[in-house]
């Protein structure tokens, strides 16, 4: 009894691999190309952005929050590490002009993102704003911020040092994997070997229960949000890498697709549940699924309608199996 | 006159017997419930009022023995079942919508619908105000809820009962929230529903309000009937000891304490009420606690122990005022944690929500609050978390497959253990326990008293709630008695009885000075 138990367990905590594995199995047999050593790279390639911002979202929902920022905040940070590498800071006033170092830029770029996440924390734990509310809020102000800051244009010709983090390889790798592969290994690490990590599931698990154990929650759900917003900068760093330059409408409707990737990892939106593992399958099984979809040249507006189902299949299945406990 | 007396009983209980996980909540309890009379029933906290109250109004449907309604034998499937038969219930917390109008929530789920089958205000309106005249209560049934004060909110629900044509109003303390005139009110409106020939069942902790607005009470104890008699044949003090009067053989008796020194005081600890402006939930109340010593915050519902210790702990620091001295040094706690550094561990009443995190391991839930002794270089170690899991799973005796088994899955008795242990592991020598032993089984009780005695001959000091009056006379050294936010006794073990406590206990209500105007 206890063995069967287990192995279903297993079953349960694997399905989203299962999933995964099985999806590229049939697009291996169905789509031509699909199984290919350039294909893999790309797939891992079009996934790290979203990874970046998932994983953020990630620490975000395991407290029960939620982030509908990510994608502006990636446009804003992307866009202050693009105008200040190439334009630099000008205060015409003070006849003072500071020039950026791409180091500078993008630090600069990520100081943003962070800044805007903390202000995203402050909004929910000072003034007790819901999250939902919130973060939209920040949706439209980091948009609007960056339509300012650009011009309403692309900044474009960036350098070709710059844009090898985007486009270029390391160690047979490309770039941005490296990216989120260490983005990914300090969190797992952040959340499994830290007492902040430890805290994080023990807000979104029972937020009272971690008051009245000694927790100082504020501080805790301001470091995620802070954090979420970080990594939405670095999301911006390597999407503007990539395409060389940056654009107003970047990053637009990503949080949702980050969303979708950390609900078919199996994290509870109600919080205190969930892993970065599994928000990892879960991109990856979007990225998949794009892949295969293209390569099977199913028309984008089906691709939509499929792209949704997959959601609500990943979390009907998850949802019956915990029912049965 | 005896046929005449059978003839006015509109229901009546059998033997009603229920059960929840092995703990008898009612044992073969029966209850007549005559028309035009108000039945009043009392007992302390946990004897069963409430666990009866849900088997008639059809909450519960699981039980043993039978319900006659009107001489037939009824079944409730469901509450609307009960409510279809005439039996409405008028609860503590009222279950009105409050951003919709009177008349909106008064026919909730059974609205007037004209013939396009939209809502016909006109005609709800018109009813709701016909309702609340005959209650004697003149507002707009246009008025959002949310507007209204707590009587008259009530005066509602007992109109949406009215509007059921309900036969049988049970009414859940129905003075606990509202003022001294209210309570008119609501004593004119049950008179004069009396005298419509509706039968009222009356739950209260205020026995003083028993002689001006009852007929008969029964009194619940452990689940059973003591008595069921007439109001005008006994006094206050009948009741009381009715009440009480429990064998205390069977108890484990904590070990006297051996004279310690005093570790920890609060004096003048107030909270003020959050909306009630000038009103205190706890009111000044002072006592002192020794290494060694468990003392016990007697109380019954709404007597302000569980907000003792949550100011105590720092969950209040808005709100409350006083000084809290520990190894005679005045200390300020603004949070929790300022507690816990302080060496006070608070074992709160309710273990899912406000005690445990479900869904981690024990192991998790016992590190969670002292996490920095797992550290190592900045790191969690998960040897260290399971040296001092497993150190704690042994020493209090926790029944678990593993350490990594989620609390979710554990008994009560196991959780509450657990609790202990997160506690125990921040080293702590001030526990504040809050009902520790509420809805666990005799044996873990046991356990749980052993380890208290345990725990005080290693010169803890214990700070104890409990509203289970042999529970705190066996444990407690000394015991304070809290009554509306007051302190209203003190006793020590060998000066206090049951009936003692208890008279300090109840609440005295305005009531008592007005009874002989009326």
């Amino acid at each position: 009894m206890l063995e069967l138990k287990g192995q279903k367990e297993i079953l349960v905590r694997f399905q989203s691999l299962l999933a995964l594995l099985l999806m590229v199995v049939i697009f291996s047999i169905c789509a031509e190309g699909f199984f290919t050593k350039d294909n893999f790279w790309l797939v891992l390639r079009q996934v790290s952005v979203n990874t970046c911002l998932s994983v953020g979202m990630t620490l975000v929902i395991l407290t029960g929050g939620i982030d509908l920022s990510v994608g502006s905040i990636l446009a804003l940070s992307g866009a202050i590490m693009a105008g200040l590498l190439k334009n630099g800071l000008e205060f015409p006033a003070f006849n003072l002009f500071i020039g950026f170092t791409l180091l500078g830029a993008v630090i600069a770029g990520l100081i943003v993102g962070a800044s805007l996440g903390f202000f995203n924390g402050l909004m929910i734990t000072r003034f007790r704003i819901p999250p939902f509310v919130a973060t939209l809020a920040m949706l439209t102000i980091a948009r609007g911020l960056t339509e300012l800051w650009t011009g309403g244009a692309a900044i474009t010709g960036l350098g070709k040092t710059f844009g090898y983090l985007g486009t270029g390889w390391f160690l047979g790798i490309p770039v941005q994997v490296w990216t989120c592969a260490a983005i990914v290994a300090i969190v797992v690490v952040v959340l499994r070997k830290t007492r902040f990590g430890r805290y994080v599931y023990a807000v979104g698990g029972n937020e009272r229960a971690a008051k009245l154990s000694g927790l100082n929650v504020n501080r805790i759900k301001l470091l995620v949000y802070t954090m979420a917003g970080a990594l939405s900068a670095v999301g911006g760093l390597i999407v503007t890498s990539k395409l060389n330059s940056a654009t107003p409408t970047a990053g637009d409707g990503y949080e949702l697709d980050s969303i979708a990737a950390v609900v078919i990892g199996g994290t509870s939106l109600s919080g205190g549940k969930g892993s970065v593992f599994g928000t990892i399958l879960g991109a990856l099984i979007i990225g998949v699924l794009n892949s295969g979809l293209i390569i099977l040249q199913v028309p984008p507006f089906w691709q939509k309608v499929i792209k949704g189902f997959v959601i609500l299949l990943a979390v009907a299945i998850d949802k019956l199996n915990t029912k049965e406990q | 006159m005896a046929q005449s007396k059978t003839n006015n009983i509109v229901l009546q209980a059998k033997s009603i017997s229920k059960a929840f996980g092995g703990i008898k909540a009612l044992d073969g309890v029966n209850l007549e419930v005559y028309k035009g009379r108000v039945n009043a029933i009392v007992g302390e906290n946990g004897a069963g009022k409430s666990t009866l109250m849900k088997v008639l109004t059809g909450i519960h449907q699981q039980y043993d023995g039978q319900i006659i309604l009107d001489e037939h034998k009824v079944t409730f499937a469901n509450p609307k079942e009960a409510q279809k038969n005439g039996i409405a219930i008028i609860h503590q917390e009222l279950n009105l919508i409050p951003y919709l109008s009177v008349a909106e929530n008064v026919f909730l789920g059974r609205e007037f619908v004209n013939r396009l089958g939209l809502i016909d205000y006109k005609k709800m309106y018109v009813e709701t105000k016909r309702l609340l005249e005959r209650l004697d209560l003149h507002i707009n049934p246009r008025t959002q809820v949310s507007n209204l004060r707590i009587g008259q909110q009530q005066i509602v629900e007992i109109a949406h009962a009215l509007s059921l044509d309900a036969r049988i109003v049970i009414m859940d303390e129905p003075t606990s929230a509202i003022s001294e005139h209210e309570i008119k009110v609501l004593f004119d409106l049950i008179r004069s529903l009396k005298a419509q020939g509706v039968a009222i069942v009356y739950i209260t902790h205020k026995l003083d309000e028993l002689f001006q607005i009852a007929d008969s009470v029964s009194v619940l104890r452990d689940g059973k009937l003591v008595g069921s008699i007439s109001v005008e044949d006994v006094t206050h003090d009948d009741i009381v000891r009715m009440m009480v009067g429990r064998d205390i053989k069977d108890f484990f008796v904590k070990a006297d304490v051996t004279k310690s020194k005093e570790v920890f005081s609060v004096k003048d600890m107030c909270l003020a009420h959050p909306r009630r402006h000038g009103d205190y939930v706890v009111d000044h109340v002072s006592f002192t606690v020794k290494a060694g010593e468990v003392l016990g915050l007697f109380g019954l519902m709404g007597a302000g122990r569980t907000e003792l210790l949550e100011t105590i702990f720092g969950l209040h620091p808005k709100r409350s005022s006083g000084r809290i001295i520990l190894n005679g040094r005045e200390i300020k706690v603004n949070f929790p944690i300022d507690a816990i550094n302080l060496g006070i561990g608070f074992i709160t009443e309710d273990r899912k929500l406000e005690g445990l995190v479900l869904q981690m391991s024990v192991a998790a839930s016992i590190s969670l609050a002292s996490l920095e002794q797992t550290e190592r270089f900045g790191f969690l170690s998960s040897t260290l978390e399971t040296r001092l899991a497993q150190n704690y799973v042994k020493r209090l005796r926790i029944k678990t497959s593993s350490l990594q088994q989620v609390v979710e899955n554990l008994s009560g008795g196991n959780q509450q253990k657990v609790i202990i242990a997160k506690w125990l592991a921040t080293n702590p020598r001030i526990l504040l326990l809050d009902e520790p032993t509420r809805g666990i089984d005799v044996n873990a009780k046991n356990e749980i008293y052993r380890l208290i005695s345990e725990l005080t001959q290693a010169g803890l000091a214990i700070v104890m709630v409990s509203s289970e009056l042999p529970e705190i006379m066996a444990i407690a050294d000394r015991i304070i008695v809290l009554s509306e936010g007051k302190q209203t006794a003190e006793f020590t073990r060998s000066q206090a009885t049951e009936e003692l406590i208890m008279k300090a206990a109840i609440p005295k209500s305005f009531v008592l000075q007005h009874s002989s105007k009326v």
